[in-house]
């Protein structure tokens, strides 16, 4: 059993992100995250492991520090909150392109604009439609919990390196701010220079005599050349949505309805699941746990063995746009949703079963 | 036949006083005829070969006419994206200290889309060296009005010449970074004669140098022709360089192991 601590999502964040080696983090304050850098600053892990944290000027500052660390074969992460991960759009394009490892975490807040500080999921086709320009994805993984807030740090970290790109984690400023139990894995230690050259083959870290010089760049004028790069990006996402697609069913065994939610919305449709089969109705849930790669076939499958399902998410209707792409025949589906900073209650979820599915 | 016999003749390795240093990749330049970039490239080399640090280098090309700069200079290189070579540095310099970390760019990747990095990375003292090549117009996307675009100054974006009224005044970059604590060095240079090429060179190896001192930025800018964008023959060019740019952007060192040393070029203007 590890270490047990009651902490805020975003604590757990910056815990996790000193335990599981990180080497630098960059950042700039956004309300409702900032306790994750305020976090790193107190507990000066340049003592603990030898972590480097930099407030930098601008986001676009923090995901271009990324963008040269990762290059390096760094491990590095920055965390933001929506209008900041708006800006650091064209940054996370180029490590896609370049074919960069890096966690973003981003808690997510009301818009469009400046919009709130407020919870939301606003930001849904933002993360997993690419968001900046050209054909592109993150894996985007979605915590329900302070706990998952601190797993998917090491999770993201893992799945970076091991395809070479940005890792999102899609929270929200409900779980960021909100205090539970969590129990932190063990610190894994940093890797050596040495490590991170051997691990880390493609990464410019000063040519050494017997190879040759390595470039970092997402340029390729030459049309041919781009597309290639393209086909790679498209091949490792087929590869991703082989093999990591991640979700998570609660009582669906005889479920005749189901709520389909991420994130904080899923810890919502928890309790009006349970409100629900107070009154009878046989209502589960499933919770996509990676928006990208999207749990599609699963979304398919349990799709045949109900009656309807209810989307519920803080927007207005973003992840039922892949759900409805997963179904292979029309299936009786809708959306709830509240946007701006409001976040729904357990029984308003429940009413909107009962009419818009139940009784619809 | 016999012309050729000749050449080879001539080129005997007993024969060669002057040859391409192994740290410039044996391929064409991309820049035009006439272009200071090549020159530059050659002395950035010629002293890490000197210094003998190439695997020791980690170089940021940006966006701009040097934006192939890494398929030339035979080192680890990253692109970055137009404006933000200096994160990328502050980064690779944090985790890597022990590396010799340069950015390489232009006026308007340096002093119009990345100016908040450069102004930080300089204020924060970071580490590293930052090459500022400075022609006073967007080269690479043909001819544009820069930051750097003297007052009258004619280009496709200021047909009728750099109106200061409506489109602002020339920005000396490197004598604003110079007031920066966290600077340590800070001069301006040339690379249209061999005297002053050996003048950039000696501030390139006194650059590298002061990384090893972790004492803070330093900045070289070098003031260089763009015959093609400025539509002259690079003779004129180079001419009309020192005739209009100079004045405005006086060469020479501006700050020195941390102190001011020239205060009286801060205030130059054109045509003075």
């Amino acid at each position: 059993m590890g270490e047990l601590r009651l902490m805020k999502g975003n604590e757990a964040v910056a815990e996790a992100a000193i335990r599981a080696g990180c080497d630098g983090y960059f950042g700039y304050p956004i309300t409702p995250q900032s306790e994750i850098m305020e976090y790193l600053m107190v507990e000066k892990p340049h003592e603990r492991t030898g972590m480097v944290v930099l407030q930098a000027e601008s986001e676009v500052a923090s995901i271009n520090m990324l963008y040269g660390g990762a290059g390096t074969g760094k491990m590095v992460m920055t965390s933001s909150s929506s209008p900041g991960i708006s800006l650091m759009q064209e940054g996370i394009s180029y490590m896609a392109g370049a074919e960069l490892p890096c966690l973003i975490v981003n808690v997510v807040r009301g818009g469009p604009g400046l919009g709130t500080i407020q919870p939301s999921q606003a930001d849904y086709f933002q993360a997993v439609k690419g968001g900046g320009h050209g054909d592109y994805h993150m894996i985007v993984l979605a915590p329900a919990s302070v706990q998952e807030m601190s797993d998917f740090v090491k999770l993201g970290f893992d799945l970076a390196f091991k395809y070479r790109t940005p890792v999102l984690i899609l929270s929200d400023g409900a779980i960021g701010q909100m205090m539970e139990k969590v129990e932190l894995f063990d610190p894994i230690p940093r890797r050596t220079n040495e490590e991170v050259i051997r691990q880390c083959p493609w990464a410019a870290t000063g040519k050494p005599k017997e190879r040759d010089h390595i470039i970092i760049t997402s340029l390729d004028l030459d049309p041919a050349g781009q597309e290639k790069i393209n086909l790679k990006l498209q091949a490792k996402y087929r590869q991703m949505k082989k093999d990591e697609v991640r979700f998570e069913m609660i009582q669906c065994e005889d479920a005749e309805y189901i709520f389909i939610a991420f994130g904080l919305s899923a810890r919502i449709c928890q309790k009006a699941m349970d409100i629900a089969r107070a009154k009878n109705i046989k209502v589960g849930l499933f919770r996509p746990v990676t928006l990208f790669p999207f749990p599609a076939k699963a979304i398919a499958e349990i799709s045949k063995k109900v009656k309807g399902m209810l989307v519920v998410e803080m927007n207005a209707g973003q992840m039922i746009e892949d759900v409805r792409l997963s179904l292979d025949s029309p299936q009786k589906v809708e959306h709830y949703g509240r946007f701006g900073g409001i976040i729904p209650a357990p029984d308003e979820v429940v009413s909107a079963l009962e009419q818009q599915i139940i009784g619809g | 036949m016999e012309e050729q016999f000749a050449k080879l003749d001539i080129r005997k390795d007993e024969n060669i006083v002057y040859k391409r240093t192994p740290l410039l990749v044996d391929r064409p330049l991309s820049y035009c005829p006439g272009c200071g970039h090549g020159t530059v490239h050659r002395m950035l080399m010629e002293t890490l070969e000197e210094m003998d640090i190439q695997d020791k280098t980690i170089g940021i090309s940006p966006v701009g006419c040097s934006v192939l700069a890494y398929d030339f200079l035979n080192i680890d290189m990253l692109g970055a994206a137009h404006g933000r070579a200096p994160a990328l540095a502050t980064a690779i310099k944090r985790m890597w200290p022990d590396k010799f970390v340069f950015t390489y760019q232009g006026d308007g990747d340096l002093a119009a889309i990345g100016t908040a990095e450069t102004i930080h990375a300089c204020n924060r003292g970071e580490n590293f060296v930052i090459i500022f090549i400075n022609n006073g117009i967007y080269g690479m996307t043909g001819g544009q009005m820069a930051p750097t675009t003297l007052p009258g100054m004619r280009s496709s974006t200021s047909p009728y010449g750099r109106d200061e009224k409506t489109m602002g005044h020339p920005l000396r970059m490197t004598e604003l970074v110079a007031q920066l604590p966290g600077t340590y060095f800070v001069t301006r240079q040339a690379v249209h004669t061999p005297n002053h090429v050996r003048r950039t060179k000696k501030a390139l190896r006194k650059a590298f140098e002061n990384q090893k001192l972790n004492v803070g930025i330093s900045f070289i800018e070098v003031v260089s022709n763009c015959n093609s964008g400025w539509k002259m023959t690079p003779v004129n060019s180079n001419k009309w360089m020192e005739d209009n740019m100079f004045p405005y952007y006086p060469l020479g060192d501006i700050k020195v192991d941390g102190k001011i040393v020239e205060p009286k070029a801060v205030t130059a203007k054109a045509g003075e």
